[in-house]
């Protein structure tokens, strides 16, 4: 079999219970299995986390950094989306 | 894409930098902001990985199981720390493989430091204190590097890396305190690694050709003389309280500037180490490569175990 490169897997670390997995880098593997064996000896060395996730870099679809402007823009000028947007009357507690 | 189609992209790619908004993998860069990380990384990479042979000499040699297991842990940081590395040049396009192999056909460098051979166990104590020291006050800065995936691998490193130089003056410390044979072993691995420590910076501003427009791209945010100023300046009182003297003549404070002096670097030595022409340049890129090719069986066979596995549970 030709030796071919591993995979790249990209590694998600959740630190403590209760917090959500969290990017932390990539590695290579040749499956799964070692790619979480390999995330515990390179990202957990020093008790940073509780659960690993690994996907394929392959796998993972991202947006276009030039679609910036149109799909984060809108959001922009929807200030009413907030709740500074209104004014509460003097009295008014709990709101 | 058009001459001013780029020039106003540069331009707005400049004002992100100058506005310290971070730049990341898939955003438009200058090909030449893509191609310094590329290499300024991998050289990086390469240091991290060819840094673990002089210390991987002296594992089995540790006095004893608590300088043992520290030195494991340091050796297996630098494995750690050139893979987030190489995870860097990746994102940037370059391929692992290519990178790796560049390293052992000797088209890219590493730090000359490393072609110095650790010839007693005092060198373990100077590599980090001295070595890892600069290596320090380079990568702080470079946590706020331009470029997201290098800053963010660089917190990481810097991170870990803390330990390391404290072991390294732990081990001086000790030896400095010793029997008057033991404090000659530190003076001697003093003696050795300062001068090589302050090259670690490269060469003086005025020779260094990447540092102008790497400062403009945040990529660098001091020059190679101010940071070897600023390790110096740190140093120095460091080796006075262990009772060890810094190997020149011409060491001195200066009241006015608030800085030491210091003698002038052999940049020769530094020239001739770089080319190749160090005591271990050969010996440790044999070395890497007889890793490389003596480990090919074992990714071999993870490719058909991952294979067998595979198979197993899709019948």
């Amino acid at each position: 079999m030709a030796n071919k490169e591993w995979p790249l897997w990209e590694v998600f670390i959740r630190s403590k219970q209760g917090l959500s997995h969290k990017h932390v880098g990539s590695l290579r593997a040749a499956d799964a299995d070692m790619a979480i064996e390999n995330a515990r000896d390179v990202y957990t060395r020093r008790s940073e986390g509780v659960s690993i996730w690994v996907a394929e870099s392959n796998n993972l679809f991202a947006s276009n950094p030039n679609d910036a402007d149109s799909l984060y823009e809108p959001s922009d000028s929807k200030v009413y989306r907030h709740p500074t947007f209104y004014e509460v009357p003097d009295g008014i507690e709990h709101m | 894409m058009t001459e001013l189609n780029i020039s106003i992209l540069e331009q707005k790619f400049q004002e992100k930098i100058d506005n310290d908004i971070k730049i990341e993998p898939r955003d438009w860069m200058p090909d030449n902001y893509r191609q310094t990380l590329i290499r300024q990384i991998s050289q990086h990479a390469h240091s991290e990985v060819v840094g673990m042979l002089p210390e991987g000499n002296w594992i089995t040699r540790a006095p004893n199981l608590r300088r043992k297991a520290v030195l494991l842990a340091k050796v297996q940081d630098e494995a750690g720390h050139g893979l987030y590395l190489y995870s860097a040049t990746e994102t940037l396009g370059a391929d692992r493989e290519q990178t790796i192999d560049d390293l052992h056909s000797g088209v890219a460098k590493y730090s000359s430091i490393f072609n110095y051979p650790t010839v007693s166990w005092a060198d373990m104590g100077a590599i980090g204190w001295l070595v890892d020291g600069a290596a320090i006050m380079n990568q702080v800065p470079l946590c706020r590097c331009s470029y997201g995936p290098y800053a963010r691998a660089m917190v990481r490193v810097c991170k870990e890396e803390s330990f390391h130089q404290r072991q390294g003056f732990e081990i001086m410390t000790t030896l400095a305190k010793g029997s008057p044979e033991q404090k000659e072993m530190a003076q001697d691995a003093l003696n050795r690694f300062w001068w090589p420590s302050l090259m670690m910076f490269g060469p003086n501003d005025a020779e260094s050709k990447h540092t102008e427009q790497s400062m403009k791209w945040k990529i660098k945010r001091h020059t190679n003389d101010e940071l070897r100023q600023m390790f110096v300046d740190a140093t120095v009182p460091q080796a006075e309280l262990i009772g060890l003297t810094i190997p020149d003549k011409d060491l001195k404070w200066n009241e006015e500037t608030g800085h030491y002096e210091f003698g002038a670097i052999d940049w020769a030595e530094f020239w001739e180490v770089v080319k190749g022409n160090g005591p271990c340049n050969k010996d440790r890129i044999d070395t890497r490569r007889r890793a490389k090719e003596k480990g090919a069986w074992v990714r071999e066979a993870a490719n058909a175990y991952a294979e067998k596995r595979r198979k197993r549970k899709a019948s």
